[in-house]
């Protein structure tokens, strides 16, 4: 091996050349696709006339772009709701599918791999090929123009959700699920003493993309509280601000950058569980 | 609590696909019950709808170059971050977040900045003596805009890629190059291979989220139009400009849930219905896909 290497090796100076290239090339892949963000947030900082001027730096700053940001939209009502939405799907689906993935991960059940299949295609299969007697259900329970036709149905668990969870779960050994088994647990015990604190990772991903997903989402709160400016969450207001406010750019991103913010902080802080969960759904996905 | 989850995948799927497929044969509009009209919705579907040719095709423009463009992107980017020992979680941060903006807030920043007149981007090509096309105002410009931004956010594709080619034996790239591969070959003959069913896996959800794309043009249309929400006027507004943009969800939203004529947006989602069914069965028939050696 020793005589054979230094001979498969590229020679020094390429082995430079290419590193050069390569971070050239990163580098500036990289500020492409940071100057999108620095651009919104420089505007968010401009008057309402230098927007319109082409100009890139804010001149002056005009940081009352935020205060007045919260005094044209009512962003507290925008944000609480994403809350609720974000927040209570969350909790939902956690109460919901975390017992699923475990039971069909682990527990020896008829029709498991039928409703394992099911779980599959609800997930895969676009949400309109449903919608339209969903819709019905709930405008017959008379709740459209509320969040409940957004938080409700997390209770009766989640199918992306499942699935991340079960990949979880079918990780950990069985081992450990026997041990507890024979020291007098049931399946309740087992879940609850064993698997929730090793899937814990596994739960912390499912969680943040349950509440991503949901502060992000555009489509639900457009389809059932559209007509109700009461319950609108942020993504949804966002959508809607412009029109109000058509020249007014350096308020509109500042508004962008405040329904940004909560995200990226929330990613920060879970950024390991994140990168896990997306990297298990896609690699044994 | 498991029942939780049966009940809940019979409540909200299986009752909801069969009964969607009920509500195709009907006339209804939510005031009255729904009246049996046979196949009429699916005739004037298909002959007679103005606007739905417009929206599928539309539709199949993103499924066409969205999806491999976006894959070819993040793979690309995702093979230079494997090389990168120093600094790996900063560049991985750097070129995910984007993919973490809600769309909503990206759509608005993307037409802003390529706003015709006065955005950053035109302005920089102004500098240069470029002058700048019209982006999100201009019909044939409106979907490649949208790629731009698609691309933009593909960073959950690149982390799933980068993981995918981190898990590559390393010998076998060691054994490619004593038998002399160049960069080509080992790509082609190592790292694909081993690879490909990631690639497979992203290719199909990313078809079936092709075929569903709503948010992004939505709300690209009504920004750049400077009106506000598509429940503003969808005739004029959605779509703009000149329909570029208005895609198939979009048009079944606007028959089923503006217009209330839900037994013709019922069937336009068996439509929907059967090409996604069609796109996942060649998923599913690889077996094993979804099955995990289960020790």
């Amino acid at each position: 091996m020793t005589l054979i290497q230094p001979l498969t090796r590229p020679p020094a100076v390429k082995r430079g050349l290419t590193f050069v290239a390569e971070h050239a090339l990163l580098l500036a892949l990289g500020i492409i696709f940071l100057v999108p963000v620095v651009f919104v947030a420089l505007t968010s900082f401009m008057g309402g006339g230098q927007t319109l001027t082409g100009a890139l730096w804010p001149h002056p700053w005009e940081w009352s772009n935020y205060a007045r940001a919260f005094g044209s939209a009512p962003l507290g009502r925008w944000f609480g709701n994403s809350l609720l939405y974000a927040g209570g799907s969350t909790l939902f689906m956690l109460l919901s599918s975390v017992p699923m993935a475990y039971v069909l991960a682990k527990v020896r059940i008829r029709f498991a791999n039928l409703i394992f299949f099911a779980v599959i295609v609800a997930m895969l299969l676009p949400p309109q090929v449903t919608q339209v007697p969903v819709y019905v259900m709930w405008a017959q329970l008379r709740v459209v123009g509320t969040l409940w036709p957004l938080v409700l149905p997390h209770l009766f668990g989640n199918a992306f959700s499942v699935f991340l969870l079960r990949q979880f779960f079918l990780t950990v050994p069985d081992e450990y699920a026997d041990a507890a088994r024979m020291d007098g647990n049931g399946e309740w015990g087992i879940l609850t003493r064993v698997m929730v604190p090793m899937a814990r990772p596994g739960i912390a991903a499912a969680a943040v993309f349950m509440f991503f997903q949901c502060w992000n989402d555009y489509y639900g709160p457009l389809l059932y509280t559209s007509e109700n400016p009461a319950r609108w969450p942020v993504a949804y207001g966002l959508a809607s601000f412009h029109g109000s406010h058509s020249t007014d750019w350096g308020v509109i991103m500042a508004v962008t950058v405040l329904a940004t913010l909560p995200v990226v902080v929330v990613f920060f802080f879970a950024q390991r569980a994140f990168v896990e969960g997306i990297t298990l759904t896609g690699v044994k996905g | 609590m498991m029942a939780l989850g049966v009940i809940g995948l019979l409540v909200f799927f299986l009752y909801p696909l069969l009964a969607n497929l009920f509500y195709s044969f009907t006339n209804y509009d939510l005031a009255s019950p729904p009246k049996w009209i046979g196949l009429r919705n699916y005739s004037y579907l298909f002959t007679q709808d103005p606007r739905v040719g417009r929206a599928a095709l539309n539709t199949l423009w993103f499924v066409a170059l969205l999806v491999p463009v976006r894959i070819a992107c993040s793979l690309g980017v995702a093979m230079l971050l494997t090389r990168r020992k120093r600094a790996a979680g900063f560049w991985r941060t750097l070129f995910y977040v984007p993919a973490l903006v809600p769309p909503v807030a990206s759509v608005v920043g993307f037409v802003f900045l390529f706003n015709p007149g006065t955005g950053p981007v035109n302005t920089v090509l102004r500098a240069l003596g470029v002058k700048g096309p019209l982006w999100f105002n201009d019909p044939s410009l409106a979907k490649p805009s949208l790629l731009l931004l698609g691309v933009w956010m593909m960073g959950d594709l690149m982390v799933i890629f980068l993981a995918a080619l981190l898990d590559v034996p390393r010998d076998q790239y060691e054994a490619s190059a004593l038998d002399g591969a160049g960069g080509w070959q080992r790509f082609r003959y190592v790292t694909l291979p081993n690879i490909s069913p990631v690639l497979f896996f992203a290719a199909v959800t990313g078809v079936i989220a092709a075929l569903q794309y709503f948010t992004e043009a939505a709300v690209a249309s009504s920004v750049a139009n400077g009106k506000t929400g598509i429940d503003a006027g969808p005739d004029q507004l959605l779509g703009y400009p000149d329909d570029s943009l208005l895609t198939y969800t979009q048009w079944m939203y606007v028959q089923g849930f503006s217009s209330f004529q839900l037994g013709y947006a019922a069937a336009m989602a068996v439509v929907l219905f059967v090409a996604a069914a069609a796109v996942m069965a060649v998923l599913l028939r690889r077996a094993g896909v979804f099955r995990q050696k289960e020790k």
